[in-house]
Formats: structure tokens, C-alpha cells, sequence
């Protein structure tokens, strides 16, 4: 739906500037092009030609990126998925005898929907990876519904701070930028040093909380700080959709006598949704590949307790398990594919309406 | 701290029946600089103990004074040594490498894709549009053990192009859908004005359209390189010791010994990885700004 958007973008941009001739190129192209209909003639007529016949070197524009992806992306997945129908290399729990691949039917995708290690359902034992499959799903999503909600609403916060007028504002823009800027791994590593036993994070508490080994306490290590790198740039993003919004409306609510609450309520959010949902959109796909920050911070074996999906996936691979890894992959990434599908379909068609029709009143 | 996200967020300048040219109390004010101050130490403080500790003695990494005290560049020595097995200084070299070669061709194949999305129509536009918004949110997870494989077979573990080619496919939707909105901004009418002077329409956009879009190509390199070479995951798994870049050199720096982690020449590393960037993110903030708004909200 998204994508739908930036189609429109293009077009829109192309058509206000010469009126709608992009939207009937096809057409002229199987007129002949010469003077095709309903256009003007002259100099537009013999320059739409030879768009016309230049879009035959579209491959020279467009091939190479479709190349890179193809390969890159395309290739991989469809790998993938055929790999997931192999079977690992190992003993065969049936016969005993030690198996060289082979076809494997659904067993790598009942390894981990249904904890199945050979024997029936839920059969894998706890060390084992396929143990691990729910509660590293679980821990995904909890990552992902925590820490993007606590980062919408300082975002928000931080947005509207952001947005006033005050001296050194392109300093402080610059300075919440930083910790985006900063890579992952380093910041998994500062975090690190600030949790450690005698860090500073527990000198301020002045109580000693073992972040990086307890459960619970290195669950909420990951997700502050995900939420210290990353906050910023929703904070950004929200920020860019404050600053469509025409001042005057606020004037005019004012005028009326709308409550500050009501401003915030009625003009700021509604007329922010767009640039907030694409930005809940972008922040949950990536919240939901989580993989740098639990994977240095608290270790990325599969039993760990801020294993995500992804860390699952390299655990797997470290065992020589290439076709499980690969089932394990593929149903992360159908995982990750529906989220994205619900989250377009609920939030992210309103959202490109609401973002087009704001275009179109020209408060850009 | 999300409480009061809310209740300062009402933005109430004036008491709501009061007419707009009111003398502003000062309590807003004071608001303001009091969330400027606290979105200042969000930002800044994590990242200036980290340069902090880097600088500070071995002896005193564990102490809580917030200012600069016992100051030393040991650290940074201990970073650099190779002795102890860390090669930090090669990662940097490799990550140069990885991520300047892979700007380098995001940026060539992606200014070419971006003029088609911008100024030219055809069939299957939606669909690549489409194709590129969903590279773009990929789960790089899904690749790893099919490329490990594949990279095996061909024998590419450990040559610099098993990292770079996957990281170009990363940073390429973020490069055309950047430079796709920039040059949908530029004034068509330049283009059109070469044309009619007898231009072909690779010439204009060599003549007349790159020139313009210099800018946009510079803030789309800075944003490309960025990505590259913050990139963890597929490192992690595709490199080895001679390739590896500076994410993984840290996440995999010891000290002498297994007992304690050098945290102190972990710091120092750190600071050494990212003070490029934030000299950088300083230097053209508001141009990476728009970059990122652009490739984000608009998309």
C-alpha cells in the first residue's frame, strides 16, 4: 500500500507538471505516437514520440536494480524454501542410521511449529533449538509491541518539543541523531558496560540488578536500549508530519476555543497519522528482524533469554543445521510478511488516503 | 517519562480563550527548554560516558564522576594493538572498503532506477515500486543461510564481495526511494528545455539533471554509507578474520584473558567507530534529515 503511494507520488509529480501525459504514455505509444490524442501538438507531440520509443532502453534504468534483487533477494528465498524440504544431515531418531539429506517432507516445519524432534509433537527437549522456537517468537513480538510503543509515545513527546521555536534547534536535531547514527554493535556494547555488575547503571540505582544475565532484567536492558537508539528517529519522522500540518489551523482552534487537550486531539494527531504510521510500520518491521542489540548484549546462543526469531536462525545455522535453519528462516519471513499485510491493510491504507488528500489541499 | 510525554505535548502557549497576540507567559518557555534539556541528555549522555570512559585511566573505568578525570590514550592504544588477536585496526580498513564500494554501486545502479520512477512511465511501475518497498522491510534473517551456502560453494566466505553485493541489495531500496523523492522535486522544465534543444534524454539527464541532483546523490551516499557500516548481521555469519568489519570486531573484541572484558579499550574502539559518523551526522544534519523523511514518510 505503501508502495501504492510512491507510485502516486511519481505520477502526481509528473502530472502536475505536464498535465497528465505520463498517465496516457501507453496509449500513445500504440497510437504511434506522433499526435496522439487530447494532447497538445508541436513540440510536445514529437518529444512524447520519442519518450515513447525511448522507453525501450528502460531495461538500461531499471535492469540492474531488478538484477541486484532478483539475485540477491530472489534467489536466496526461493533457495530457501527448497532447502526447507531437505533434510539435515544427522542420525534418523527411526532407523538409527546417520542420514545424508534427502527429502524430508514438512519435518524441518514440524521441528519448529510443533517442537517435534522425530518423535511426535512437542518431543524436543529443552537445550534443544527446537524447544526454543515459541519462546523466541514470543520474545520477538514482545519486543517489538513494547519497545515501539514506548518509542511512539516519547517520539511523539519529543516531536512536539522538537517542532517548537528555540534557540539551537538545529543543534538539538543534530544531537538525537547521534544515537541513530551510532552502529548497533557499538551501542550494544556501551549499554553493556553501562548494565555491568559494576556499572554505572546500577551505582545510580544503588541496588544491584545482574542486567545481563537475569531474564527479565536483560529483556528490559534490550529494550531500553532500543529504545534510547531509536526513539530519535521516530521522534524525526513524527517531527517531518508535525511540520505539514498549516499553522493556521491552530489559530483558527484557538480562535474557536479549543482546549489545548482538544488541539492536540482533533488537529495534532489526526493530521500527524500518516507520517505515524508509517513510521509504527517501518520501526515494527524492523523491531521484528531484531537481531544486533540481544544477540551482543545478553549472547546469542539459542536458549538465551532475549533469543529473537533471527538470533534462532544463526543458532541453528552454527550447528551445521542448514535445512532447519532454512524452514526456520522461511517461517520467519512469512511471520514477518503477515504482520506487515495486517499492518498495511489496518493502518497503512488509511494512512496513504489521509497522506494524499493533505497533498492535494497543498498544506505541503 | 511517558506520562509526561502527553501532558507536555497539549502545547498550551495561551490559555485557550485568551486572544493570540496575549504576552506569552513564561511557563511555556521554560517547558520548552526544560524537554530540550532532557531530549539533550537522552541523546548525548550514554554516548558521552562511552567517550569519556575511553579517555579515562584503565584503573578508574568503573568510576561514576561524569566529568573528564584521569586522562589517558592508553585505551586507544589497547584498541589498536594487535597482540592480544583483535585486528581493529584492519576492520576499520575492511569496513571502509565494504562500505565505500558498496555506496559507490547502490548509487550508480540506484540514480539510474530512481530517474526512471521520477520522470518516466510504464508498465509494471507499481509492481517495481512495489518490489522495492519490500526489499526494503526484508528480513535479512531469511537470507543468511541460503547466501552462507551459496557463498561456500563458490568459495566467497571471507572475500569482500560476499559482504558487499548482499549489503548493496540493503541499501538500494533506501537509495532509490531517497533519490526517487529528490529528483520528483527537481524542475522539470530544465530537462524539458534540453530536450527541445535537441539533447537526448540521456544527455539531459547527464547535462543538465545530475548536476542538480549533486545534493541529493551526496546525502544519499552519506545515508548508504551509514547503513553499511553499521551493518551486523550478515557480517557476523559471511566474513572472517580478514574481512571482518568493524561491527563484528567489536562485538568480538577480547582482552588477554577471559576473565574480564576489556571494557575500557571496548569504549575506546566504540568511540573510534563512531566519531566519523558523528562528525558527519554534525556536519550535514539537516540534509540527513531530510534524506530520512524523505525515504520514511513519504514512501
Amino acid at each position: 500500500m505503501a508502495g501504492s503511494a510512491e507510485a502516486d507520488d511519481a505520477r502526481a509529480a509528473a502530472g502536475v507538471i505536464d498535465s497528465g501525459r505520463g498517465a496516457r504514455a501507453d496509449n500513445d505509444r500504440s497510437s504511434g505516437g506522433g499526435g496522439a490524442p487530447g494532447g497538445p501538438g508541436g513540440v510536445f507531440g514529437r518529444l512524447r514520440a520519442r519518450v515513447a520509443r525511448f522507453d525501450s532502453r528502460l531495461i538500461w534504468f531499471v535492469g540492474p536494480t531488478v538484477l541486484v534483487l532478483a539475485a540477491i533477494i530472489g534467489y536466496p528465498v526461493v533457495r530457501a524454501a527448497y532447502m526447507s524440504f531437505q533434510q539435515d544431515k544427522g542420525l534418523d531418531p527411526d532407523t538409527g542410521m546417520f542420514v545424508q539429506g534427502g527429502f524430508a517432507g514438512l519435518s524441518n516445519y514440524k521441528l519448529w511449529l510443533l517442537g517435534d524432534c522425530g518423535s511426535g509433537a512437542w518431543s524436543c527437549v529443552p537445550g534443544t533449538l527446537g524447544h526454543d522456537f515459541w519462546p523466541a517468537v514470543g520474545i520477538t513480538f514482545f519486543f517489538a509491541v513494547i519497545t515501539v510503543s514506548v518509542e511512539t509515545a516519547l517520539g511523539i513527546w519529543m516531536a512536539t518539543v522538537m517542532g517548537r521555536s528555540f534557540l539551537g534547534r538545529s543543534l538539538l536535531r543534530a544531537a538525537v541523531l547521534i544515537p541513530w547514527a551510532i552502529p548497533t554493535a557499538v551501542t550494544a556494547k556501551l549499554w553493556a558496560f553501562i548494565f555491568a555488575p559494576d556499572g554505572i547503571a546500577n551505582k545510580i540505582i544503588g541496588h544491584p540488578i545482574a542486567w545481563t544475565t537475569d531474564p527479565w532484567a536483560s529483556r528490559f536492558a534490550v529494550i531500553i536500549a532500543d529504545v534510547w537508539k531509536t526513539t530519535p528517529f521516530m521522534a524525526l519522522l513524527i517531527l517531518a508530519g508535525l511540520q505539514m500540518i498549516p499553522n493556521e489551523l491552530y489559530e483558527a482552534a484557538r480562535v474557536d476555543g479549543a482546549s489545548a487537550w482538544q488541539r492536540f486531539t482533533r488537529i495534532t494527531l489526526p493530521l500527524v497519522k500518516p507520517a505515524l504510521m508509517v513510521a509504527v510500520l517501518f520501526r515494527t518491521m524492523d523491531a521484528l528482524r531484531m537481531y544486533d542489540l540481544p544477540a551482543i548484549l545478553t549472547g546469542d546462543s539459542g536458549a538465551s533469554p532475549t533469543t529473537t526469531m533471527s538470533i534462532l536462525v544463526t543458532a541453528d545455522m552454527r550447528q551445521g543445521n542448514f535445512n532447519s535453519a532454512s524452514a526456520l528462516s522461511t517461517l520467519v519471513f512469512i511471520i514477518i510478511f503477515i504482520v506487515a499485510f495486517i499492518l498495511v491493510k489496518f493502518l497503512g491504507a488509511n494512512a496513504v488516503r489521509t497522506q494524499d488528500e493533505q497533498r492535494k489541499g497543498g498544506a505541503l | 517519562m511517558s506520562g509526561g510525554g502527553v501532558r507536555v505535548a497539549e502545547r498550551p502557549e495561551e490559555s485557550p480563550a485568551a486572544p493570540a497576540t496575549h504576552r506569552r507567559p513564561w511557563w511555556p518557555v521554560v517547558r520548552t527548554y526544560l524537554g530540550v534539556a532532557v531530549i539533550l541528555v537522552w541523546g548525548l549522555a550514554p554516548f558521552y560516558w562511552m567517550v569519556i570512559v575511553a579517555f579515562r585511566e584503565q584503573s578508574h573505568t568503573y568510576d561514576t564522576t561524569p566529568w573528564p578525570t584521569h586522562l589517558t590514550l592508553q585505551n586507544f592504544g589497547d584498541a589498536l594493538d594487535t597482540s592480544s588477536g583483535n585486528n581493529f585496526l584492519g576492520a576499520i580498513v575492511n569496513s571502509l572498503i565494504i562500505g565505500g564500494v558498496t555506496t559507490a554501486v547502490a548509487l550508480l545502479i540506484g540514480i539510474f532506477t530512481a530517474y526512471a520512477l521520477a520522470r518516466m512511465e510504464f508498465r509494471g511501475k507499481f509492481l517495481l515500486t512495489g518490489v522495492i518497498l519490500g526489499a526494503a522491510m526484508f528480513p535479512p534473517v531469511a537470507l543468511v543461510t541460503p547466501l552462507f551456502q551459496l557463498f561456500g560453494d563458490i568459495g566467497w566466505i571471507g572475500e569482500y564481495q560476499a559482504l558487499i553485493i548482499p549489503n548493496i541489495s540493503f541499501v538500494l531500496p533506501l537509495t532509490i526511494y531517497t533519490l526517487t523523492s529528490f529528483l520528483s522535486d527537481l524542475p522539470w522544465e530544465l530537462e524539458e528545455a534540453a530536450r527541445v534543444d535537441g539533447a537526448t534524454r540521456l544527455q539531459a539527464f547527464r547535462m543538465v539533471l545530475l548536476p542538480l541532483a549533486a545534493p541529493a546523490l551526496f546525502t544519499t551516499a552519506i545515508l548508504a554509507f551509514i547503513f553499511t557500516w553499521n551493518e551486523y548481521m550478515l557480517a557476523s555469519q559471511l566474513s572472517n578474520e580478514a574481512t571482518r568489519p568493524v561491527t563484528v570486531a567489536i562485538a568480538l573484541f577480547h582482552g588477554p584473558n577471559s576473565f574480564t572484558i576489556p571494557y575500557a579499550a571496548i569504549m575506546a574502539a566504540g568511540t573510534l567507530v563512531t566519531i566519523p559518523l558523528v562528525i558527519m551526522v554534525l556536519l550535514f544534519q539537516r540534509r540527513i534529515v531530510s534524506g530520512l523523511t524523505a525515504g520514511g514518510v513519504k514512501s
